[in-house]
């Protein structure tokens, strides 16, 4: 058995030696360099578009909205963002005009040398204030006023979350060029067939006419889900109008000004419960910040608005979302995908009502959160794999809590101390998979190949990025088959080599697809004892099998389509029903001392408990845990983007801080294994999971430590200051 | 014309002299191992050894660089015969995404080469230059250790 083992990152070797080639490192021979010449301007129409005289622009390719062959859309969910402004741009930063050179410098130059003159036109920054809704929501359980009737408390809060940059290490990077008619794009990308979507609309051609493959990526985190459909789309007009190899890397400033980020967010709660601390009624409000254009930010507000309630039963709830445009570069995917903001606002809101009730937040979540056979505020009943109990337990008894409370109190009391100490608790649910009937419309394909000498190879369209996938995918193909994991490879996602298996996105690459990746080697293993007679044991007999099951072709394909769960129900119009087919879930303390002085917060311990139904490999696992984990940290206690008049001015890593070596914590991580029976062996998801709770904990770690609420992240010395004056 | 030591070999470069370290490595050398990740000193994916210290190769200009020797993750193990701090990234889970990864190793590599203790708290300090947004460190942290104490589990 392979599953279960920590299997060494079958890409590791080449990373570790540095011979792994992202697109940067790739030698294209005759290859020109793309820059882009974006909107100095949040609102405005375009006057003119000049060429500086003087500059050699016969050396240069100059490409504008006029040059797109199809359609100037970069398609996704709606026709709304076009890949080049053309007449109106909508927010800063936006792609007006593209240039290439063969030399670097020059294309940056160029770039520099187009003068574009707008007549501006009045912005809206504010979320609040924008009267254009991308998407509403809208969930209902029970009665809501009988709740509020019942209740003998009431709570209310308003919570605040702000923007985060996915800071993967290497920035966007994608290259384009045309062969034997075949335009041929690859890149740093997580969703090869969401490339090849946009490129058809934009080029007129079909999937035949098109080729998209993943060179290695250096990290994504949600960030290479949408844009590098844009930046695809750029690299391919500046290719063919070349008529060369066009490459477009982003610098770091380019990179974080530009592209996608995580959806501001005010969350409002009212909350009804019962003198004994049972919730009666929650009536949550969250309105989302999608920027200047629809992006994935409908997707992104379900996901939220579908977690807004937390992992606890209450009887009568109402959640009402929506996310709105602003004049400001499109917010997107970021891991959480939505459920970090609305999951920041219901756990910290478990420490007013403790305050309004006196009783304790962990008591208070013992008397409500879900237990098998609860039921959620869309409706669904939790009929298996429900470990948030055994998760919270887990979390309090390691970290020792309790002690810890009360040692801290003392510690705050002596006002001799040169710090304030606190730990925090925070719970969550994540749902695995897409949305609702999102799996359905996927419909998604994996597979594996048997070759004629033998090799097996795994075909499946979700990239490693870092997470493990490729390893994971072989772990769970060899299982399923019952043969070493050593004997299968990986193939790269090539449009033209694997099956459509949807976005590597929403946590679903190990559950979804490594579902249909065992489905797919459990079909090879019956074809196997069908049709030879035995699951070859050797590599010698293999050979020998893979001959006779292939009967002369050069290769065998077993692939498999996702198939609905019979017990999974969803009801769009409604939003009831099975939201997911099942949630992961986790708990984690944040053990925190803040300097008197400074007001710098120190993280000393962080503990968590995630059940993830099964780690395939639990060193991988626990790598996306950590690494979650000290993304969420960021976003609590360091990250920022800054903007002004509608673009991030901080837009580098000097003054975007993510956390170093020095601010990450040590982590003691448990795994809880309640298996789910339609998962690879168990397994749910783990990419998102770990980015939900360190938020609310670390504010209500702060809120110990010094006894103020500060709803708004990231918790700064600057914003602790400011709550302590 | 510059005349520096590169991965052990002499090496000359005769293009613009205050071309970034990182590009000749990158481009006149063919050593792609070094990546950038900020291109203004902040993240260290572009880490390399200068005379065994390790520094940013791009706020470094390769005239800088003349009489001396840089070292790049190419001067650690291969694919198939990795060095003992490569095998403990590779057991221990150092590396993910990969793209920190050849900066992370030459400076946990200058760290153990000049006798730098291998407990948390020094290996912690040593990487502090180096961002990684995929591992939260600790995995790294246990690495380096690892590799030191000439475990491989």
């Amino acid at each position: 058995m392979s599953v279960g083992k920590n299997e060494p990152r079958r890409d590791g070797p080449a990373k570790l030696t540095g011979r792994a080639l992202y697109l940067d490192d790739l030698d294209i021979p005759g290859c020109w360099h793309g820059a882009t010449v974006r909107s100095s301007v949040p609102h405005g129409r375009i006057k003119s578009i000049g060429f500086e005289p003087g500059f050699p622009w016969d050396e240069c390719v100059v490409v504008t909205a006029q040059d797109i062959p199809g359609k100037n859309v970069v398609a996704l969910i709606e026709p709304d963002q076009p890949l080049l402004a053309d007449g109106i741009v909508r927010h800063r930063e936006e792609a007006v005009v593209l240039v290439a050179h063969a030399d670097r410098a020059t294309a940056y130059e160029a770039a520099k040398r187009v003068k574009i003159e707008y007549e501006p036109l009045p912005p809206v920054f504010d979320m609040e204030r924008s009267d254009k809704t991308f998407k509403s929501f809208l969930i209902q359980r029970g009665d809501l006023d009988a709740g509020f009737a019942a209740a003998d408390v009431v709570v209310e809060g308003e919570y605040r979350t702000p923007s985060q940059e996915q800071a993967y290490i290497e920035n966007n990077a994608v290259a384009a060029y045309e062969e034997n008619g075949v335009l041929i794009v690859t890149g740093s990308l997580q969703c090869p067939y969401y490339v090849l979507k946009a490129l058809k609309h934009i080029f007129n051609r079909d999937e035949s006419g098109i080729r998209v493959v993943q060179t290695v990526t250096g990290g994504g985190f949600g960030g290479k889900e949408e844009y590098p459909s844009m930046i695809a789309g750029h690299a391919a007009l500046l290719a063919l109008k070349a008529g060369r190899p066009v490459k477009i890397v982003y610098d770091r400033h380019e990179d974080m000004a530009a592209t996608t980020k995580r959806h501001p967010s005010i969350v409002r709660h009212r909350t009804g419960l019962t003198k004994d601390g049972r919730l009666v009624a929650q009536d949550i409000e969250v309105v989302m910040d999608g920027g200047a254009y629809a992006t994935l930010s409908a997707v992104v507000l379900s996901r939220g608005t579908l977690h807004a309630a937390g992992a606890y039963e209450c009887p009568n709830v109402r959640v009402r979302s929506k996310v709105v445009m602003t004049h400001t570069p499109p917010n997107g995917a970021f891991r959480g995908f939505g459920a970090p903001q609305t999951l920041f606002a219901v756990e910290l809101h478990w420490e007013k009502i403790a305050a309004a009730l006196g009783i304790d937040s962990l008591t208070l979540r013992r008397r409500n959160i879900f237990k098998l056979g609860s039921t959620t505020a869309t409706g669904q009943r939790l009929l298996e794999s429900v470990g948030a109990s055994e998760c919270l337990e887990k979390t309090v008894k390691r970290s020792k809590y309790a002690s810890k409370r009360r040692e801290y109190d003392r510690w705050n009391k002596n006002k001799a101390n040169p710090s304030w100490r606190g730990i925090g608790l925070a719970v969550c649910h994540h749902g695995a998979g897409f949305t609702g009937s999102g799996e359905v419309y996927l419909a998604s394909r994996a597979g594996v190949a048997l070759t004629r000498n033998g090799e097996l190879i795994v075909l499946a369209a979700s990239t490693e990025i870092g997470q493990g996938t490729n390893t994971m995918f072989a772990q769970v193909a060899a299982d399923a088959l019952g043969a070493p994991a050593a004997w299968f490879s990986v193939e790269t996602p090539d449009t033209h080599k694997v099956p459509d298996s949807g976005p590597t996105v929403a946590s679903r690459t190990c559950m979804v697809v490594g579902g249909l990746v065992s489905r797919a080697a459990r079909e090879l293993k019956r074809a196997f004892q069908t049709e030879y007679g035995r699951v070859p044991k050797t590599a010698a007999d293999l050979k020998k099998a893979a001959a006779a099951l292939c009967a002369g072709a050069p290769a065998r394909r077993f692939e498999v389509q996702y198939e609905k769960p019979p017990e999974v129900a969803w009801d769009d119009a409604a939003y009831r029903g099975d939201a997911y087919g099942v949630y992961s879930y986790a708990a984690i303390t944040v053990d925190l001392e803040i300097d008197k002085l400074t007001y710098e917060t120190r993280v000393r311990r962080v503990t968590t408990a995630q059940d993830i139904g099964k780690a395939i490999n639990p060193l991988l696992a626990e790598g996306q845990i950590i690494g979650g984990s000290t993304q969420g940290l960021g976003w609590a206690l360091l990250e920022e983007p800054i903007f002004k008049d509608g673009v991030m001015v901080n837009s580098q890593l000097t003054n975007y801080v993510i956390p170093t070596s020095l601010d990450a914590p040590p982590f003691d991580v448990i795994l809880v294994e309640k298996p789910y029976s339609r998962g690879p062996f168990g397994a749910k998801g783990v990419g998102e999971l770990p980015m939900d709770v360190p938020g609310p904990a670390v504010a209500a770690a702060v809120l110990h430590a010094t006894g103020r609420l500060i709803p708004t992240l990231p918790h700064t010395p600057e914003r602790i200051a400011e709550a302590l004056k | 014309m510059i005349m520096l030591t590169v991965n052990g070999r002499k090496r000359s470069f005769d293009g613009a002299p205050f071309k970034r370290l990182i590009d000749a490595l990158r481009e006149d050398f063919k050593l792609t191992g070094t990546k950038e990740g900020c291109g203004e000193g902040e993240c260290g994916a572009c880490t390399v050894l200068l005379d065994d210290e390790p520094v940013n190769s791009c706020l470094i200009a390769i005239c800088q660089v003349e009489g001396r020797a840089v070292e790049t993750v190419e001067s650690l193990g291969a694919p198939e015969k990795l060095s003992r701090l490569q095998a403990g990234f590779l057991a221990c889970g150092g590396a993910q995404c990969g793209i920190c990864t050849p900066g992370m190793l030459m400076t946990a590599h200058a760290h153990l080469k000049s006798g730098g203790k291998a407990d948390d708290r020094s290996v912690r300090a040593a990487i502090s230059g180096n961002l990684c947004r995929c591992t939260g460190y600790q995995d790294i942290v246990k690495s380096v250790i690892a590799a030191a104490k000439g475990r491989r589990k």
